[in-house]
């Protein structure tokens, strides 16, 4: 039995499809990344993953389960939580309400809830955060923030979306780790991501999405060299040109994770 | 919810129990139901206006329905007016739950759910206005049998104290929402609908309990009136004036707080009856000034009175 499968599943707004038969696999206990282009519709496809909107076509089976357009508020209470890739922060509440709103999810009464919320506020680093307004936190803070308020749900399924836009490189690092630690803590993650430094640190797996369509899959290393990945960010006829470059860089020190050089930029 | 909690309410319900002790001129104890009275109402308002963020115009339509329900009871049927008051507190949950299935599943936020409730409010007024039922548009008395059993008393200030008891408990009910996971969840709908959704609040479900229990303080406002005044016409319980009290006492003082509507609702009352005071002989002139010194308090609102007195402890 699968941990959670998207099967099949198509999207269409008006004239415009924005998932095409999308199909791809998350294993329980993984770090999985869903990538693409700027349009690709990875945003979409985490909405119907999340219950936010129903698809056209396919289905979306949950731990052998089908889960298909079930609301957001029932799946969180399966077990699937999910972040924004635009923050949505209880703008007029303190950090420690923001997350105890998640942490009431299982906790009926007010102290084992904020005590929960303090608990997730200290594994993500905002536990000196605790009494400010939400409004007030820096954009890293605001992500932070709004993985806690997920993570105090305690699910078994964290579907992040993007939670590393917007972020310098030095809090990338930081929060990579933290991520990290939440897969070890034995929740799987899916995550939309497009600072690719993280997506090869951080994923065993990854999906590419490109114009609706589930181009490629695998390892991040065999990913970025399929050449229909390259084509879809860098335009028709870039797998070539890398190819040659990557072909001499191979041999230098450091190999593929330096960036490429010359024309292949183009 | 601790004791501390509930200190500051312990604290108000023991100063305002003591007012008739001082204040024994009918008119001015009149007054002051009439003001508990508004308070509760605004109370219920602010339940589902100030914690859970929806604005309804309309809340007359609970109001109304608790009062008649109580009035009628009564009337025609010759039922006791405690058990009829509970049913038209309970009627009026009834009603407010109704309309919130009605206009929350359709998806209606902010203006759009102010005018609905706005339009209901109007819909049983004409209603209650034309019908015989509810004695048309002559209205209907309740008989003056002034018996403690029938919920009527001889002196001005054990109503008061009545009163004074609900719009108490009606203060420990939004302290332990406050403080209990539908109140949290109210919140984060209020805050950001999407967002709690993901976190696993049922935001349908968290409005229509918002709605019910708003709607039953207010219903408890309403049949509190038809108790007191012992006469009710469509106008008066299903008319604009009690939409607009009720709403206008909690963003005074303060929407989303346990005291914002006691607040509001004292200063507001105070205001309006000192300027009536201030011009007794040019008609009309009070409410000149009142609207103006309204003006003033809206911008300058006495909500930021406590705001202001708590940073100043903590310096």
């Amino acid at each position: 039995m699968s941990f959670l499968t998207v099967e099949a599943v198509s999207k269409r707004f008006g004239g415009l499809l924005a998932v095409s038969d999308a199909s791809f696999e998350v294993a329980e206990g993984s770090i999985t990344g869903l990538i693409g282009p700027n349009g690709a519709g990875k945003t979409t496809l985490f909405a119907i993953v999340s219950g936010f909107e129903r698809p056209t076509g396919g289905r979306v089976l949950w731990r052998g389960a089908e889960i298909t357009g079930r609301p957001p508020h029932l799946l969180a209470r399966d077990g699937i939580a999910r972040t924004f890739q635009i923050v949505q922060p209880f703008a007029g509440l303190s950090v420690r309400e923001n997350i105890a709103v998640g942490a009431f999810l299982r906790h009926k009464r007010r102290a084992e809830a904020i005590a929960l919320a303090e608990r997730v506020a200290e594994r993500v680093g905002l536990a000196r955060d605790l009494d400010k307004p939400a409004a007030a936190l820096t954009v890293a803070g605001r992500k932070r923030v709004e993985l806690a308020k997920a993570l105090a749900t305690e699910p078994k399924l964290l579907l992040l979306d993007e939670v590393l836009a917007g972020l310098n490189p030095s809090e990338v690092r930081d929060i990579v780790p933290v991520v990290r630690a939440i897969r070890d803590s034995g929740i799987t993650v899916l995550m939309i991501e497009h600072v690719m430094q993280a997506v090869m640190n951080l994923c065993e797996t990854v999906h590419v999405l490109a114009q609706g369509r589930i181009i490629a899959g695998g390892t991040p290393a065999e990913v970025v060299r399929n050449p229909a990945v390259v084509e879809a960010y860098l335009g028709h006829g870039a797998a070539t040109r890398l190819q040659a470059s990557d072909d001499r860089r191979a041999d230098e020190p450091g190999g593929l994770n330096r960036p490429p050089q010359g024309d292949a930029h183009a | 919810m601790t004791g501390r909690d509930l200190l500051p309410i312990a604290a108000f319900a023991a100063v305002a129990a003591t007012l008739p002790l001082f204040v024994t001129a009918g008119t001015w104890l009149n007054f002051a139901v009439f003001t508990l009275i508004i308070c509760l109402a605004a109370q219920g308002w602010n339940i589902l206006g100030g914690y859970g963020g929806q604005y309804s115009f309309g809340h007359a339509a609970f109001f109304g329905t608790a009062a008649y329900a109580t009035a009628i009871l009564q009337v025609r049927y010759g039922v006791n007016p405690y058990p009829a008051f509970a049913v038209g507190v309970a009627a009026a949950g009834v009603v407010g739950w109704v309309i919130g299935l009605l206009s929350f599943r359709s998806g209606l936020r902010g203006s759009y759910f102010a005018l609905v409730t706005l339009a209901f409010a109007e819909v049983f007024r004409v209603l209650a206005n034309a019908s015989e039922w509810t004695g048309g548009a002559a209205g209907i008395l309740i008989r003056l049998d002034v018996r403690p059993e029938n919920f009527q008393f001889a002196s001005r200030a054990t109503f008061y104290w009545v009163a004074l008891a609900l719009v108490v408990a009606a203060l420990v009910v939004t302290r332990a929402l406050e403080r209990s996971r539908l109140g949290a969840q109210l919140v984060a709908v209020r805050e950001n609908e999407n967002a709690a959704r993901a976190l696993g609040v049922d935001a349908l479900g968290v409005k229509l309990a918002a709605i019910a229990l708003s709607a039953m303080i207010t219903g408890a406002a309403g049949a509190l009136y038809a108790q007191y005044f012992l006469y009710l016409d469509a106008n008066i319980a299903y008319g604009t004036w009690i939409s607009v009290e009720a709403l206008l006492a909690p963003i005074i003082g303060g929407a989303g707080t346990v005291f914002g509507p006691v607040f509001g609702g004292i200063v507001l009352h105070s205001l309006s009856e000192f300027t009536k005071t201030l011009v007794g002989r040019i008609p009309g002139l009070d409410l000149v000034i009142f609207g103006v010194l309204l003006i003033l308090v809206v911008r300058f609102p006495p909500r930021e009175i406590p705001g202001l007195l708590k940073l100043w402890r903590r310096r």
